[in-house]
């Protein structure tokens, strides 16, 4: 255990933990400027703003020695010992000069930049900089150029901390991005005819401390003052990076990634951030209708109720877009009308392969945020693992156990997976009883005794499990469009709870029956929770070097 | 001075074909190189430069023994950098070894690689030495010829191969980690420290980086022996325990207001008078000296009554100045504006600054700007003080970048303020008799005239 010692306050550094000034000053609740600075890039220390004073405690005598000159804190390792000042004088000045410098030739244009709210420029400058200007005012300009399809830059906002250079190198390691020309001319450019076009480009906007890279989806749309943002999970691919959904009154602006070392790091990809224009879609299923007619609501639950229990053998396909705790209503509800009830999972989406980046990022093959948590719920459920096509082959009438009802839960984002198929279509549409969910109409849906519309991510609650069996839980981020239920809500009312669905409750009743949930018993952290811990602790200490290492061998 | 010093670096400049092999050798070059293969070890080699306290000729002054002493014992390969991108303004010491006697140059590379166990060395040389290019690249494929270079060098068992790179005429790559990476093939940007060459250097192996000169001395160290080397220049200060002192001959380059400029070679430690009178042939036209760069216009100025100043590692440190530099004294006589050098100079390092650190980018430009709307006319008594706080907090020494060329950028600055204030605030009160006292910022609409249009102005 290190002690180190910042502004005269002692804490503690686990053995192992290899952190820089600025990260251990954050542990102690204080938070030196940064701007080159980024936990998941390698260290320049160019900008010079988080310049601190830094010294050694000796251990036997207590004495502090410390060095004349300023150094940066994101280049100096806290290591035992340790002395950090960072609210002297001296440090002080300095970043009023790096704050100061850095404002030289800025265009201040903070009315017409996206970045205003959250730019550390701004930021730093109030809390940091000089009272007046002194340099001499800057003729005004406003040069910007594309660097590719998704972002543009704006030449003069930049501070040249070369982040996204970086970025582009050591994460991408696609390397589009460079600096050309020298000194106060430096700029950040691509080759001709080499755009910035990895599929992560969207991050170098997250990661740009000022206005310079804009996002060119969220260009000019929305104040960032004006958006709230929800903690919630992306469901582009299995990887279930955990995001930020921002939005203003019910319509989202943009995603953006939150830090989480266990998924994403700092990351999420394009095809997640601007994947969410289909959850605003006008085209969009916003009326229940049954046997063709649309039916209010209430007259829908009603006619689900009973006729229901009437179709005679059910079936049930889980959608890997649903929490596992819709998932979870969905069955009990089926099972409650049909004990023997076949649950199954529905089509899971693949494209392509996976694709690894060099920081270890992956965008997965496999399109869907929770196939692993109904996989896992379904084959619990059902004592085998039903995949969508044994299912289909156990709902056609040539089979001897065919099911005579069958409910297909959706929420897909582009037109539904069944939708291709006409051995498919014509075999479940001949079922004396089909309720289809779906997000967007499909010809499935529409011979369907029930098309019921479904919920996109952003509108539902509850919890994905990425491939990785890291279960990660949220809450709606916006309401579903007007005439929608959200899943869980319909489910819970037609199994007639009272009040209004809540997750929770769901979530600690699948770890009090599941085995495989049960490390969900307690609160869930916002980097989610590795399910396999408490998998390996069910199956014996042996298994789990987790448990062995707590407890006393036996024999000793 | 001393009547019997007698020159060793220059002792075959200017001679008939000096610069080929043939004249090389038959005055006595390369033997040092096989006495040295056959009977001494590496580590003795080491022990006899380090016992020399021959300093660093680059700029810095480190002490060249302990330099090779700190590279990583266990990590292989070696590199040899020899730093030629000789760029620092007033400075031409090493193109007159690399075109007269290139092969000097070669033998004590060729030890010192041996005395660091480096197998590969890269020659870096700036873009602008045509001549010294070619004289190099002969005097290589002579080595090579020859076997002094090549694989089991003269039967000895080592093995060497030189590279000669050349540099694209950035200044900033004579900064060693600047250096690096530009050989690297990267953008030279100076790395940050630790770790040091010689723990991480080229391709992250263990690298030193070395200046022509100071090789070229290592050379007649071998040559001549410890005790000659320690016989000439300046013994250590005995208040000072971390001084070793400023031993050996050094190369002066001597320009601007005097009679005889060049390159001369004199013990450390001769004083600016001395050179200026003794070998310049005195200040030109018999006008008188008004200030003078003592290494380099990155080292700072001196006034005319400051010209006796040593030029050893630590004199030009006692008079205000960065240090000895590269020991070129550049030499202004009573009609030289000191706000036209004082231009120039913030001309130079806004135009030479990497553009990494802030401080260093930001800094450099601001003070340019200042010093373009002073001579336009619209100076302010204030620009000074700005200026002055721009040069105190700029470079290694405050600690705010990562490399000495903001230091370099900033002592022209204080010391041209410090040492002739009244000139500045004469030039501005007489320049911009109306103005001369705002402080509030200038509007961006009186900058067109001064700095042109908007994206050609530096």
């Amino acid at each position: 255990m290190a002690i180190v010692t910042i502004d005269g306050q002692e804490i503690e550094i686990e053995d192992g933990a290899r952190l820089n000034g600025i990260e251990a000053a954050r542990r102690a609740g204080v938070e030196i400027p940064h701007y080159c600075w980024h936990g998941g890039l390698s260290v320049v220390a160019s900008c010079r703003m988080c310049l601190v004073e830094s010294g050694r405690r000796d251990l036997q005598t207590g004495q502090v020695s410390m060095l004349p000159k300023l150094v940066p804190a994101c280049q100096t390792p806290a290591t035992p010992d340790s002395v950090f000042i960072t609210n002297s004088e001296k440090v002080r000045a300095a970043r009023a000069m790096v704050e100061e410098d850095l404002l030289i030739r800025h265009p201040i244009d903070c009315p017409i930049c996206d970045k205003a709210g959250e730019c550390s420029l701004q930021d730093y400058h109030f809390e940091h900089g000089q009272k007046e200007r002194r340099a001499d005012l800057k003729p005004f300009t406003s040069r910007r150029r594309s660097l590719g399809d998704t972002v543009t830059l704006f030449v003069d906002r930049c501070v040249m901390c070369t982040r996204c250079v970086r970025f582009c190198r050591e994460v991408a390691g696609t390397s589009e991005l460079m600096v050309t020309d020298r000194g106060a001319h430096e700029e950040i450019d691509v080759f001709p005819g080499f755009p910035l076009a990895n599929k992560l480009s969207g991050n170098v906007v997250d990661i740009c401390p000022v206005g310079a890279l804009g996002d060119k989806d969220f260009l000019y749309q929305q104040r960032v003052w004006f958006m709230k943002g929800h903690s919630h999970v992306c469901a582009g691919c299995s990887t279930g990076c955990s995001i930020r959904i921002e939005e203003n009154q019910g319509q989202i602006y943009r995603l953006k990634p939150r830090e989480n070392p266990h998924v994403n790091q700092w990351w999420m990809c394009d095809e997640g951030r601007y994947g969410w224009k289909y959850v605003h879609a006008g085209e969009r299923l916003t009326a229940p209708n049954a046997e063709g007619k649309v039916l209010e609501w209430p007259a829908i639950i009603d006619k689900l109720q009973t006729d229901l229990p009437k179709a005679g053998r059910l079936a049930v396909a889980l959608s890997p877009f649903q929490t596992v705790e819709e998932a979870y209503l969905l069955a009990k509800f089926i099972r409650q009308i049909d004990p023997q009830a076949l649950i199954g999972v529905g089509p899971i989406p693949h494209s392509g392969d996976d694709e690894s980046y060099p920081s270890g990022f992956t965008i997965r093959a496999e399109k869907c945020p929770n196939r692993r948590g109904i996989e896992k719920l379904a084959g619990a459920l059902q004592g085998e693992l039903l995949s969508w096509d044994t299912l289909v082959k156990r709902c056609h009438p040539e089979d001897e156990h065919s099911a005579q009802g069958l409910w297909i839960a959706g929420g897909y984002p582009a037109p539904a997976p069944w939708g291709t198929d006409p051995w498919i279509t014509e075999s479940l549409a001949a079922l004396p009883l089909l309720v289809v969910q779906e997000t967007f109409p499909s010809p499935l849906g529409e011979r369907a005794t029930f098309q019921l519309p479904a919920t996109t991510f952003p509108e539902r609650e509850g919890s994905f499990i990425n491939y990785g069996d890291r279960i990660q839980s949220f809450t709606w981020a916006i309401r579903p469009p007007s005439g929608v239920h959200a899943d869980g809500q319909l489910y819970w009312r037609l199994l007639q709870q009272p009040g209004l669905y809540q997750a929770r409750p769901v979530l600690s009743e699948l770890a009090e029956f599941f085995v495989y949930f049960s490390a969900a018993s307690g609160p869930i952290p916002d980097v989610g929770l590795d399910l396999k811990i408490n998998q390996l602790a069910a199956s014996g200490p042996e298994l789990a070097g987790i448990a062995s290492a707590h407890t006393p061998h036996p024999t000793a | 001075m001393s009547t019997e010093f007698e020159p060793v670096l220059l002792a075959h400049v200017g001679q008939p074909e000096s610069h080929t092999l043939g004249y090389f050798e038959q005055h006595g070059g390369y033997q040092s190189l096989k006495r040295i293969l056959s009977d001494v070890s590496p580590e003795e080699l080491v022990e006899q430069v380090k016992a020399s306290a021959l300093r660093g000729r680059g700029g810095a002054g480190f002490p060249a023994g302990l330099k090779w002493t700190f590279l990583d014992k266990k990590s292989r390969p070696i590199y040899f950098c020899l730093n030629a991108d000789e760029s620092e303004p007033g400075t031409f010491n090493n193109r007159i070894l690399m075109e007269e006697d290139p092969h000097q140059v070669l033998e004590g590379l060729i030890l010192s690689c041996y005395a660091t166990q480096a197998s590969t060395a890269y020659f870096y040389m700036r873009y602008e030495y045509p001549r010294a290019w070619d004289r190099v690249q002969r005097a290589v494929d002579e080595c090579y010829a020859a076997g002094y270079l090549g694989p089991n060098i003269l039967g000895s068992g080592y093995s060497l191969d030189v590279f000669l790179h050349r540099g694209a005429a950035a200044y900033i790559c004579g900064e060693e980690t600047g250096l690096i990476e530009s050989i690297e093939g990267k953008r030279a940007w100076p790395r940050i420290k630790p770790p040091f060459p010689a723990v991480e250097g080229i391709f992250r192996k263990p690298t030193v980086v070395n200046n022509v000169e100071t090789v070229a001395c290592v050379k007649h160290i071998a040559d001549r022996g410890v005790e000659w080397y320690r016989s000439i220049g300046v013994p250590p200060d005995p208040n000072n325990p971390r001084d070793i002192g400023s031993f050996g001959p050094k190369l002066y380059c001597l320009s601007g207001h005097v009679e005889r400029p060049g390159c001369y070679e004199a013990p450390m430690g001769i004083t600016v008078r001395e050179l200026i009178d003794q070998f310049g042939g005195g200040v030109w036209k018999g006008r008188r000296a008004k200030a003078a760069i003592p290494g380099g216009i990155s080292m700072g100025l001196l006034r005319e009554d400051e010209f006796d100043c040593p030029l050893d590692f630590n004199g030009p440190g006692r008079y205000g100045c960065l240090g000895l530099g590269t020991a070129a004294v550049v030499v202004m006589d009573e009609t030289v504006s000191i706000v036209d050098f004082l231009h120039n100079s913030c001309q130079f390092f806004a135009h030479e600054s990497c553009g990494q650190c802030t401080p260093c980018r930001e800094g450099t430009s601001w003070a340019l700007k200042m010093l373009q709307r002073i001579k336009a006319g619209r100076g302010r008594l204030f620009d000074l003080d700005l200026l002055l706080e721009i040069g105190d907090s700029i470079g290694i020494m405050p600690g705010t970048t990562i490399c000495g060329l903001a230091d370099g950028a900033a002592w022209p600055i204080k010391n041209a303020i410090r040492k002739f204030r009244d000139e500045f605030e004469q030039y501005i009160r007489q320049t911009n008799p109306n103005g001369y006292a705002e402080t509030s910022p200038v509007p961006a609409f009186d900058l067109h005239a001064i700095h042109g249009t908007i994206s050609s102005s530096t």
